[in-house]
């Protein structure tokens, strides 16, 4: 696509890679994949070393994973789901760490691809908070009192409003919410790397043009990666958080 | 203009349309969210100002806000790029 004379590439050559391992079958692996698997090492491996050789007085990396369960629990958990919610401290610290990880592949040199900017990763984490919440909800409240909270029936609105209220809230409970969930996640990391690759091929054209017409933009692209490595971690923050907020509505409805 | 347009290929003229609709799109999704994100900040500002020492819970409110409301611009980026390809 030709654009201010200038040619960037189309949007399928930036996020598409060609397969590395195993070739022709279904289960062909690309950059991305080794990518995903790279982050779930990264995780594992960070909890597991660092769980294995827990001291009294944190060193290093203990400080890390200590202010990372920290930050979780003291901002996630506690603000969302109360008390009770600390039973999914595990579930959320690896979540919240693992699609950090994935995003902040996006601005590391030499790899600069967000895992999430593929919707495969969104769908099946949406995919999994989804079957999560709802099985809370299931187990803590009963079909009918789940069915209940969730369509909003014990909110005393009147029967006219009523026949226009439920399938607003089943349609924005049940379905939009976890097709919500993966598209934020996947349209705002696609988004950044589709800004940081345009400044990038901007910068270097005026630079192969006039090397002095490239400082503008290139200030700007070290601007958007500091700004990217804010939003990988915000991101990476509203996809716990809302999937803590799930849980907990789950758990203890609205009164 | 319609001469013009006519001699054209007609399936460039097509490319060019998906092109306008995708940008008439994204445009449109981004105003309601725009003004919407506008509205939480600023209350969240002003909540802050008031009584900062809850400023902890507003913030966690207020980014959760952002997110929700952020969601439907970002519905509007994606059915862009699913216009335009």
């Amino acid at each position: 696509m030709t654009l201010l004379a200038l040619e960037f590439p189309p949007v399928s050559r930036l996020i598409e890679w060609k397969p590395i391992l195993l070739r022709g079958t279904p289960f062909a692996v690309n950059k991305v994949v080794l990518l995903m698997w790279a982050a779930m090492i990264i995780v594992l491996g960070l909890f597991f070393v660092v769980g294995r050789s827990a001291k009294l007085v944190p060193t290093g990396a203990q400080n890390l994973v200590e202010s990372i369960v920290d930050f979780v629990t003291d901002q996630v958990i506690l603000q969302t789901m109360g008390p009770e919610g600390l039973f999914w401290t595990p579930f959320l610290v690896a979540m919240f760490t693992f699609v950090f990880i994935c995003n902040i592949f996006e601005v590391i040199p030499l790899i600069q691809m967000p895992v999430n900017a593929r919707m495969a990763l969104p769908a099946f984490m949406a995919l999994i908070v989804w079957i999560i919440y709802n099985s809370i909800g299931l187990r803590e409240q009963g079909f009918v009192g789940y069915m209940r909270s969730t369509l909003g029936l014990d909110l005393g609105v009147p029967l006219g409003i009523l026949v226009i209220l439920l399938p607003i809230e089943f349609v924005s409970n049940i379905l939009i919410r976890p097709f919500s969930l993966a598209v934020r996640l996947f349209a705002n990391m696609l988004a950044g790397h589709l800004i940081l690759a345009t400044f990038a091929v901007l910068t270097a054209a005026l630079f192969s043009a006039t090397y002095i017409g490239a400082v503008l933009p290139g200030s700007l692209l070290a601007i958007l990666f500091g700004f990217e490595v804010f939003v990988s971690a915000l991101q990476a923050y509203i996809f716990t958080i809302l999937t803590a907020v799930y849980i907990g509505l789950a758990m203890h409805p609205e009164h | 203009m319609i001469h013009v347009l006519a001699a054209q290929n007609p399936g460039e003229l097509s490319a060019g349309l998906k092109t306008v609709g995708a940008g008439i799109v994204y445009g449109g999704a981004a105003i309601g969210p725009g003004i919407g994100i506008g509205i939480v900040v600023g209350n969240a500002i002003s909540a802050m100002s008031r009584q900062p020492e809850t400023a902890g819970m507003v913030r966690t409110t207020m980014f959760l806000g952002i997110a929700l409301t952020e969601a439907l611009a970002l519905f509007g980026f994606v059915l862009s790029f699913l216009l335009k390809g």
